[in-house]
This record gives structure tokens, sequence and C-alpha cells, in this order.
């Protein structure tokens, strides 16, 4: 009753968008496309809300085929694109107003599960839609996809260019509709955001690279991780970059993460060789990998 | 001293009506350091920025870019900053080698000197299949790429970076920092926007606007030992929620 997604194919021209795509999504399930710009990520949005149609596969949202039964896909799914797109010269209320009117429903009726949300922007509720803020913006439109009570929920890079204040909010949000019994299916290209989904799959150039819990997918890193660091940033990912044993490293934040191509590193030799580099402050410790850390390693 | 900053700000405000997008902000920006610029949405970033890049007049307060004043030289300041932003870089129905002529041009290089920037910068992005395919077909990350070094073309003192990365993979989020330093490195200023905390930590020095003011500014570090963080995305959260 949630989503089932079987062998999704779909091109445009020479670009394959969408390769061989299946997984399911569980009823009341919050699961999360994790990928960058061009994973293929709104093509799959765009399929499962019936505005495009796959070339190969089948799928199914709240249990109706998309082919056959769209008109009923339609009426039980909400749909928030990833680009703004509610009227901008009506206002905050007049939106709202016009997509419960055209799902046959009214404001009152289902007001309990947008109150939340709703309140925060019911103080500029006659201010046309055009002049709000980023942050306001994502909530009416969230309003308006919510306001005749989905099944299932469908929110493309809702939090894109948004603040961390603000995403966090969004999240904390998405969490309580997930105990109203919606299932929600959300993409970010933030990997910090995939933490909170109940389940992801890791997305890019059209291909699923794993689905499983967030946490399994970090069990999962191949190899023994490290946080580096030293007084000179540039030159620490600069010497680490030259040296023979270096398997892969990136940097984040104040450290950079490395992994080696040997199984067990010894740290002082490490050390030793940062050293003979001209670095100085050099700290090694052992940590914990993250999700973005295996997208880059599967993605590579 | 004064003068070498790159960017001089002293008591710059922005008034829509009464409403005071940007209040009072001072700060001051050094030759070839990467400077953060951070804030919540609707925290008066894009107003300030404005006035910075010379297309907004402020209410009142001073400020000088690249040496040039914001009020009578707005025009010098256009000619002298590079300006990328994550909505508007590059047209994509040009393609990329003809990108690179048209804002080499707006930019007033010669023809030859934009021949043989285009030269360096297709070898240097790796680009070489690519020169005669619409920018429009490229993916995001390369754009970006394309759309940074395109606003170093005229080699200006200082550049603004409107949320570079926003969207763009881990990946090539990360090269595009290494571009950055490589210019910093190079000598050019760095002025960034990002909603990335663990960019804000690549950052020199980083501030962070609340309701039109400067709340905070200083290294990253010396931001996370003042509020007891771990993390500047914990700075920003405990900052931002005022």
């Amino acid at each position: 009753m949630g989503i089932s997604v079987f062998n999704i194919t779909k091109s445009y021209g020479e670009v394959t968008a969408l390769s061989d795509i299946s997984f399911d999504v569980k009823p009341g399930e919050l699961f999360g496309l994790i990928g960058p710009d061009g994973a293929g990520k709104t093509s799959l949005f765009r399929i499962l809300t019936t505005l495009l149609i796959a070339d190969k596969g089948q799928a199914t949202v709240a249990g109706y085929d998309v082919l056959k039964e769209y008109k009923s896909i339609r009426n039980s799914v909400g749909y928030m694109p990833g680009r703004f797109s509610l009227y901008q010269d009506l206002t905050v209320e007049e939106n709202l107003n016009f997509f419960a009117t055209i799902f046959g429903t009214t404001i009152e009726e289902n007001y309990d599960l947008v109150k939340d949300i709703y309140v925060q922007i019911e103080p500029f509720k006659t201010r046309r839609a055009g002049k709000l803020s980023g942050g306001m913006k994502q909530k009416l439109a969230l309003s308006c996809a919510l306001i005749h009570k989905p099944k299932v929920l469908f929110l493309d890079e809702p939090t894109t260019g948004v603040d961390p204040v603000s995403r966090k909010e969004f999240w904390e949000m998405l969490k309580r509709l997930q105990k109203k019994d919606i299932t929600i299916l959300v993409s970010t290209p933030y990997m910090d955001e995939a933490a909170l989904c109940d389940r992801i799959a890791l997305i890019q150039d059209g291909e699923i690279l794993q689905i499983d819990t967030p946490n399994a997918i970090v069990s999962h890193f191949p190899k023994p991780l490290y946080n580096i660091s030293a007084n000179d940033m540039h030159g620490l990912i600069e010497s680490l970059t030259n040296h023979e044993h270096t398997y892969s490293i990136f940097p984040f934040g104040e450290f950079v993460h490395y992994t080696d191509k040997r199984d067990l590193i010894d740290r002082e030799d490490l050390k030793d060789y940062l050293e003979s580099q001209g670095l100085s402050d050099i700290h090694i410790e052992k940590t914990q990998p993250t999700i973005e850390d295996t997208f880059m390693e599967l993605a590579k | 001293m004064k003068d070498k900053n790159v960017i001089q700000v002293e008591d710059l405000s922005k008034l829509f009506g009464d409403f005071a997008a940007v209040n009072n902000i001072s700060f001051h920006v050094k030759p070839g350091e990467i400077f953060g610029f951070l804030g919540a949405n609707g925290a008066g970033k894009t107003t300030a920025m404005k006035m910075l890049i010379g297309i907004s007049s402020p209410t009142s307060g001073k400020a000088t870019v690249a040496g040039f004043d914001v009020y009578k030289e707005a025009e010098s300041i256009k000619k002298n900053i590079g300006y990328m932003s994550q909505k508007f870089a590059l047209y994509d129905d040009l393609t990329v080698k003809e990108n690179i002529t048209f804002f080499g041009g707006i930019y007033g290089l010669s023809k030859k000197q934009i021949e043989q920037k285009r030269c360096e910068l297709v070898e240097e992005l790796g680009l070489q299949e690519v020169t005669n395919s619409l920018v429009a077909s490229l993916p995001l990350g390369w754009k970006q790429k394309l759309a940074f070094s395109v606003s170093l073309l005229h080699e200006p003192k200082i550049v603004f970076l409107d949320e570079p990365t926003g969207g763009v993979d881990p990946i090539t989020r990360r090269q595009f920092w290494e571009m950055i330093y490589k210019a910093a490195h190079n000598g050019t200023t760095i002025f960034v926007t990002t909603h990335y905390m663990d960019e804000a930590e690549y950052c020199d020095r980083v501030s962070i606007m609340v309701n039109g003011k400067i709340e905070a500014l200083d290294t990253p570090k010396k931001l996370k030992e003042h509020y007891k963080t771990d993390t500047m995305n914990d700075v920003f959260l405990k900052l931002a929620r005022g």
C-alpha cells in the first residue's frame, strides 16, 4: 500500500535518467532518496505522481497502478515539487483554499493535519505567495500538498537552499506527519538528513547504489576511517594526496577523512610522513563513517 | 591600513520602509581571505551582498569593495569583482566556448586574452570534449566549476559566491572547494555564502547574520570555543535560534 517500484527505466534521448530502478516503501515509512542533482530523483517523482510515463517497468502508489489508475493516484497523493509551484499572485490563504477546493475538500475539514505548519504562516495569510521568504514558501507548499489528507506524500528536495535551522524544523514536522499514517518519500542532496529517514536509497546517475537503514548503510563502510587534522589544511590535503598508501581522502569540516590501502595502519608512521612534509599539530584518530563517506565510497 | 582591506564596511544599513533588512553591520575582509557569510534565510545576507556588489544602494553607512565606494563607484565595483550564484551563473543555451567568450567580452578582455584564457580553462577543467556542447547538457557540478572559473576570467581581486555548491554531489562539492583554496592561495579574496556547515569550517573567518545584524564573526575554531560546541552546525543552531 505504500510505494512499489519495479524495473523502472526512463531515458530522454540518449540520456538515461533512470536505469532499472526497483524498491518498495512500506506504508507509514519515511523513505529518503539521497543523491545529487541530476541523479534521477525528479524523474522518479514525476513517474510516481503520474506526470511522466516510464519507458519500462511497473510502479504502484497507495496500491494503484501508475498507468491504469493514475486518476486514483492523483487523488491520494500530495506532491511538493522541487521548484516552488504555487500561484505567486494568489495570497497564502487563497492558495491553500484553491488546493483544498480542487480536491473537493475545505481548509476546515483537514485543518488538523496542516495546523502545525500553517499557524507559522497564518499571520501572513493575506500576503501574496510570491512575496514570501524561502522558508515561508516551503511551509505554504507543504500545507497545500497536505490539505486533502493524502495517503502518500512526495517531497522533492524540500530543503534545498534552506538554512540549517529551518531544515531541522522541517524534518521535525515530517516526523510528526509520519505519526499520522502518511507514507513519505523525500529526496535530498543533504547527506546529514539521510540519518533521519527510516530507510534510504543512495542514488546517482540513474542507478541505486544501495538501499538500507541509515545505520546499516554506514556499518557497511569497507575500511577503517580516520580523522586527521594539522596546522595547514591545504598542505595536509596535498601531502595525503601524494602519499603512496592513501586509498581515499576527503575534507570533512575541520578534519580530513582518510582511508589507507593497507588493512592496518601505523599512526606514528603516518604522522612521521606528514611531519616530513612540513606539517605540525598533527592529530590522527579513528572515527565513525557517515552516510556521506559511504556515498562517496560507492560513487567513486 | 584600512585601504588594504578588500572589503571595508562600517555601520551599513538598508531599510525597506521601517524594516531594517540590514541593520548597522560593520566588518572587513582581508586580501586572500576566504570569508564565509552565513545566516538563516531572511537574515539579510542577500540584501547585504547586493549592496557590496554594487546593485543596491545602502540607506546609510559606509562601504568600499576592491577600493571603490558602493555609493559613487558602483560601476567600477561591478567591473572589478567576480560573481557567481547557484541561481544564475552561465547561459544554458550557449555552448561552453560561447559562454567563456561572452563573459570575457563583458569583462573587457581582448580577443587574444579570451582565447588564451579559454585554452587554459578548458584544459584545467578537462572540458576538451564538451567545448562545443550547450551548457544545459553539462552535469550541475561541471557547470558550477566552469561558472567559478568564468567569474575569475578578468582576474578580479575578489569573487562573490552565493551558495555555489547547493545540490552539488559530495565529491564535486569538495573539488569545488579545492578550486576555492587554490584561488585564495593565488591571492584572490573569496566571499562565500553556504548552507553546508562543514563548508563553514573551510573558511578563514565566518560571520553569522541574525535578523539584519552580524551576531558573530571569528575563525571557525574560536567560534566553536566561544559557543562551547564541536561543530559549526551547532554554533549556527545556537545563534540563529536566538
